[in-house]
């Protein structure tokens, strides 16, 4: 079963007065469950990519379909109730709020929903638990490592159930270790938990974790099969 | 409703790391508050002072033309025709309650910067005080019939060093004995020295002369009464206003002096305002990125306009508070002498109203709301895009 379907899509910008192509006339259908790790030269629109899936950013032209609804052309604030309700995010330098703690940063989704919070709080112990970190519930990001941190970001990312989640560069600021750990953890959450995941990667180990990787290149998909 | 307490409150725990420019906000506004505050309460002090001294059953009478004590002249010839006139209330003895009165400005030495100041010495007649509301003697007696005594109002004793009750003082060449202290409640009589008229006019050489007659009205019809005997009596050239009157008018000019200052206050507003706008722009810029990883979570744009707009506000209402805490703690109720009418010292005591704490406050709301605007418009429309920066 697709969970999303593009069609046609093309993302173009001006850049000093200067059209600029990231990619044009992109076909692509995603399954449910699917774990994608999207690899490509540095411009190819990886990120681009992304953002449109996660409906941060719109396509030039063509469409977006998620599980059979256009999340291209929705408002402002649909869109925002649509991020909130279908995807988690995971980013290269987590994006934690400094000023709250682990717990704290892991039930801001969860503060979009009609939840208690008594629900809350048990959705955040096991977000926590889920991700090894219950831990360290109390403590504010400045005290966690970057593998820590990630992992945070990712029982953040999960909290609310999304069927996806968009990793962007997740290993990006981590030593070999931590990111072996934390792509562990989203392997673990696709096996277990169905999670579908869409992952941009420079690293060719990272992208080894996932179920197949797609090159974009000169705004065209190679797919290449992992070696999972 | 939710999401918007989670983006203040992400706001105002962000606060710490912006203490210097947010302090910086909170002081402006705290200043500008206490400026208008400031003000505000010398005006309602000196405005209390004068208009709580007028009665509306006295008659002030003075000389054509004169508009106020200082300038007027009247014969005894003058004050004995006014005292037969109709409209004046009439005692058991058939005798006018009325008081003749003269005054003359002496130096007296302020306690607090002590430099001279001038202050009327009052020569009033017997029963005077029977004219002043709220008169009351709360120290010592009064002043014999003949004698150099003075009674002080509480307003001079608290304001001028050398008046306390049993001592004497030098005012130009005479010297006085201080025998008793009064109170009017604080009104403008309270910054007077009061003698016999009759000992003032020999001490000063000013003859059988007077400056004023006040008079006791004979119910509502009294004053137009005694206007009209004025106008009929060839032999008298008259100005005749209430009391109330008169000191409303002596006011207007000081009071307009000082509402200038409430002025200089809303000018200082569009300061802070800048002020306010400036923090609260580095407050959004210096959380663009969290505000976008918000926003990609689902968070709305008006849950940042909001959050936004509500640390604006907090931190003018702080600064309000702070502003109208200062001023009240250190100037209400504080005695102050300011030059009113007749150039004489006026000692009045500043009064912060619940209804200038209020206006005070409604001008720091709004150095918050406009100075949070446009940062809080940026806030709502943060690209998404800088979730990745």
């Amino acid at each position: 079963m697709n969970l999303y379907t593009l069609r046609d899509l093309s993302k173009r910008y001006s850049r000093g007065g200067e059209a600029v192509t990231i990619f044009e006339g992109l076909n692509m259908q995603i399954a449910q469950g699917d774990f994608i790790a999207i690899m490509g030269p540095s411009g190819s629109g990886k990120t681009t990519l992304l953002n449109m899936l996660g409906g941060i950013d719109r396509p030039s032209s063509g469409t977006i379909e998620c599980q059979g609804e256009r999340i291209d052309n929705l408002s402002e604030a649909r869109l925002s109730k649509w991020r909130a309700a279908h995807v988690g995010f995971i980013f290269q330098f987590y994006n934690l709020m400094p000023t709250l703690n682990a717990a704290q940063n892991v039930e801001l989704p969860l503060l979009l929903t009609k939840l208690s919070p008594k629900q809350r709080k048990e959705h955040i112990a096991t977000a926590l638990d889920i991700v090894g970190i219950s831990d360290r519930a109390k403590h504010y990001p400045r005290q966690l490592s970057g593998g820590q941190q990630q992992r945070v970001a990712i029982a953040r990312a999960i909290v609310s159930d999304p069927k996806v989640l968009l990793c962007d560069e997740p290993t990006g600021d981590l030593d070999r270790v931590s990111a072996d750990s934390v792509l562990e953890m989203l392997q673990l959450l696709n096996s277990k938990l169905n999670k579908t995941i869409i992952m941009v990667t420079h690293d060719p180990a990272a992208a080894k974790y996932a179920r197949r990787e797609l090159r974009l290149d000169k705004g065209r998909f190679i797919e290449q099969e992992s070696a999972q | 409703m939710r999401q918007t307490l989670a983006v203040t409150a992400l706001n105002i725990k962000s606060i710490p790391q912006r203490l210097g420019m947010s302090l910086a906000t909170v002081m402006s506004v705290a200043l500008v508050v206490a400026v208008m505050l400031g003000f505000m309460a010398l005006t309602n002090g000196f405005a209390a002072t004068l208009n709580n001294a007028g009665s509306e059953d006295v008659a002030i009478i003075l000389r054509a033309g004169s508009q106020a004590e200082l300038n007027s002249g009247l014969s005894r010839d003058d004050v004995v025709l006014i005292e037969t006139a109709p409209g004046i209330v009439r005692d058991a003895e058939d005798r006018p309650v009325s008081s003749a009165e003269l005054y003359v400005v002496v130096d007296g030495i302020k306690r607090s910067s002590q430099t001279e100041a001038n202050l009327p010495l009052r020569g009033v007649e017997e029963g005077a005080e029977r004219l002043r509301q709220g008169f009351t003697l709360v120290e010592g007696r009064m002043f014999a019939p003949g004698a150099a005594e003075l009674i002080v109002g509480e307003g001079v004793g608290r304001e001028f060093q050398g008046f306390d009750v049993g001592s004497t003082i030098r005012l130009g060449s005479n010297v006085w004995t201080i025998v008793g202290k009064f109170s009017t409640g604080g009104t403008v009589f309270d910054s007077e020295l009061w003698t016999e008229a009759g000992v003032l006019q020999n001490l000063y050489q000013r003859g059988a002369s007077y400056q004023s007659v006040r008079v006791k009205l004979d119910g509502p019809e009294g004053l137009s009464q005694l206007q009209d005997y004025a106008e009929n009596e060839p032999r008298l050239s008259l100005d005749i206003i209430t009391e109330k009157q008169y000191f409303a008018d002596q006011a207007v000019g000081m009071t307009r002096l000082i509402s200038a200052g409430v002025a200089l206050a809303y000018i200082m507003a569009i300061g802070a305002l800048a002020g306010a706008w400036n923090t609260m722009y580095s407050s959004v810029d210096a959380r663009v990125h969290e505000i976008a990883t918000l926003r990609a979570i689902g968070f709305s744009g008006g849950s940042a306009f909001i959050g936004t707009m509500l640390e604006s506000l907090m931190l003018a209402a702080i600064g309000g508070l702070v502003g109208a805490i200062a001023v009240y703690v250190i100037f209400d109720g504080m005695s102050a002498s300011t030059l009113g009418g007749g150039f004489t010292q006026v000692v009045f005591s500043l009064s912060l109203t619940p209804s200038s704490i209020i206006s005070g406050m409604i001008l720091a709301i709004f150095v918050g709301l406009f100075g949070g605007l446009v940062p809080s418009i940026r806030a709502a429309t943060v690209p998404l895009l800088q979730v990745h920066r």
